[in-house]
């Protein structure tokens, strides 16, 4: 079942958080209509503050509001909040330990045409590499409801990132979230799929094309980035032969060379596949016509899945 | 406390930080003595920030943007009980948390500082929660006039004449110098007065080491209502010491045993001159 674009789901729980809490407030850059956050500005329009096209000041701007007390939500697409930002983020908001969240909206590839400047497929790298920063990436409606509820008292600075498209519905109805502890959504026991974010979905596609030959797939939805979950990582790896990873996001620095850390540190002998967008000039497309092509058509994984099992 | 004690207290606070610079091996030193009399002057007569309401969110604020001007910032922190003189003494020593930059895991910290043009939008941020709660607190920032080159600086102004940060008061620490050389040579800000104002700033000069100035001109704050404030403090760099004042290489430098000795020496001069 398809259902709203994980976006659309932030903007709307937020709303109704932050009409009970007067001390939620937003900081947009000129993103609140990209941000779906025009009905918040209306109905609660002393919980906004919009700095204009100035990501640099918008996160400094959310490091204060929160050194005073406010619970802080900076919004901004992901690929200028956390390039042009990214020194901002590092020493006033995680260095500087001020618990903001930081949501980069029109994730990834999400921008298709529109082309690299407005790609984030950088944004889990570099943050992974500046301490003091959790990192989340919603797979569907049901996660990102739950990670926008917690992010209101998390106690330290979270950044949550996710694209503009709706989103199929993947989990079942009494699912828990909690940050840093990975979702299985399903359990198979030939091969699993890891994925992160919005991909969750493009595995799940591929385990069902996979059922009918007969293979049966594990689909991890490794929602959390940071803190990683990583006894939960080794111990579901081993119940299958092989492990795909599958990000919107490059391979350098991504989930799948987390994963491949993991792996190689802990001695584990495992069939193993990274897909992403590998290191190259990215190919021009709208965003599933460039996913299918870096090997994210669920077709495409359940090949990749066949040749790793031999099947 | 009137300003024949602050101006006392001043001189006291530049012979620590030439102490602290000597015994750590490292500090800004031109840049701490430029600016100790506007921390003199805020911390003991205006911030009422001490230990006990530190961790409150209903007081007034002072975020040091020109973060590397941290020795005079500790001076003026350990004067105020915020730590002991012995932890102090441990600067830029290993596994201290007395470094070269602002960091709050040192107590009396707003918030750490260091890359230039940072500090700045973080006082926004603290003056419009202020504002939005209807708390009657001053945010004070302090900014190096080489730092005004970052046009983060400048994103930020835009922010606080939006919102009409009354409550907000930039002072700018125009010592005309920077590493490379003088600031208008190194990359032109003048007209500065005249650049603020027409980013919606009340702005007035002072001498920034003059304490009577400096006590004077922060009673007028707000200068307008709605408006928010800047101060151009204009300052001599290494203010105190004669052979450190306006002399480029001692941004960054360490007296040695020799220059150090002087240096005591011409302020205890100083001060005298002044009991009597």
């Amino acid at each position: 079942m398809i259902e709203k674009a994980n976006l659309e789901v932030f903007a709307n729980t937020l709303l109704e958080l932050a009409k009970k809490d007067k001390d939620i407030v937003v900081v947009t850059s000129d993103s609140r209509g990209s941000g779906k956050l025009v009905q918040f500005g209306k109905e609660l329009p002393d919980q906004i503050i919009e700095v204009g096209i100035a990501e640099q000041n918008l996160v400094g701007i959310c490091a204060g509001l929160s050194a005073a007390g406010k619970k802080v939500f900076g919004v901004s697409p992901s690929s200028f909040l956390t390039a042009r930002s990214l020194e901002q983020i590092k020493n006033d908001i995680a260095y500087s330990d001020h618990p903001v969240t930081l949501v980069g909206i029109s994730a990834g590839i999400s921008y298709g045409q529109l082309g690299s400047t407005h790609h984030s497929i950088h944004d889990l790298a570099v943050l992974r590499t500046i301490n003091n920063i959790d990192i989340v990436v919603p797979a569907d409606n049901f996660e990102t409801k739950e990670v926008t509820k917690i992010a209101v008292d998390y106690p330290k600075p979270l950044f949550i990132r996710f694209g503009k498209k709706p989103m199929l519905k993947i989990h079942k109805q009494n699912e828990k979230f909690e940050i840093g502890k990975a979702i299985e959504i399903i359990k198979g026991k030939d091969i699993t799929f890891l994925a992160i974010g919005e991909t969750v979905q493009r595995a799940y596609l591929a385990s069902t094309i996979l059922k009918e030959m007969n293979i049966s797939s594990s689909i991890i939805s490794m929602h959390t980035l940071r803190p990683f979950d990583e006894s939960f990582f080794l111990k579901s790896i081993t119940n299958t032969k092989a492990l795909i990873t599958v990000e919107e996001h490059s391979t350098s620095g991504g989930i799948g060379e987390k994963c491949a850390s993991i792996i190689l540190q802990n001695q584990l002998n495992i069939l193993f596949r990274i897909v992403g967008i590998p290191d190259e000039y990215m190919i021009n497309g709208s965003q599933s016509d460039v996913l299918d092509y870096y090997d994210m058509e669920p077709n495409k994984l359940a090949l990749i899945a066949r040749k790793l099992l031999n099947r | 406390m009137n300003c024949n004690d602050l101006q006392l207290k001043s001189i006291d606070y530049r012979k620590i930080i030439l102490e602290i610079i000597y015994n750590g091996g490292a500090g800004h030193t031109g840049g701490s003595l430029s600016c100790i009399d506007i921390l003199n002057v805020l911390y003991n007569n205006f911030l009422d920030i001490n230990p006990d309401n530190f961790e409150s969110n209903n007081r007034n604020r002072y975020i040091q943007s020109k973060g590397h001007s941290v020795e005079a910032l500790y001076t003026v922190l350990c004067d105020k009980k915020f730590f002991k003189k012995k932890d102090l003494n441990t600067l830029n020593k290993f596994n201290s948390h007395f470094i070269g930059h602002p960091t709050r895991k040192v107590k009396g910290i707003e918030h750490n500082t260091g890359a230039l043009g940072h500090g700045l939008s973080v006082a926004v941020g603290i003056s419009l929660a202020y504002k939005l709660d209807k708390k009657p607190f001053k945010v004070y920032t302090l900014l190096g006039d080489g730092e005004l080159s970052e046009g983060s600086v400048w994103e930020a102004l835009t922010s606080a004449n939006k919102y009409k940060l009354d409550n907000l008061v930039i002072i700018i620490d125009r010592n005309k110098l920077q590493i490379t050389g003088n600031t208008e040579e190194v990359n032109p800000i003048e007209p500065l007065a005249d650049k603020f104002r027409s980013f919606g700033l009340i702005v007035k000069e002072v001498d920034g080491n003059s304490i009577i100035e400096l006590d004077n001109i922060f009673n007028q704050i707000p200068f307008e209502s709605n408006k928010p404030n800047l101060i151009i403090a204009n300052t001599t760099k290494g203010k105190g010491v004669s052979f450190i004042e306006n002399v480029v290489s001692w941004h960054h430098r360490v007296p040695t045993e020799e220059e150090y000795t002087q240096a005591i020496d011409e302020l205890n001069l100083q001060k005298n001159k002044l009991i009597n």
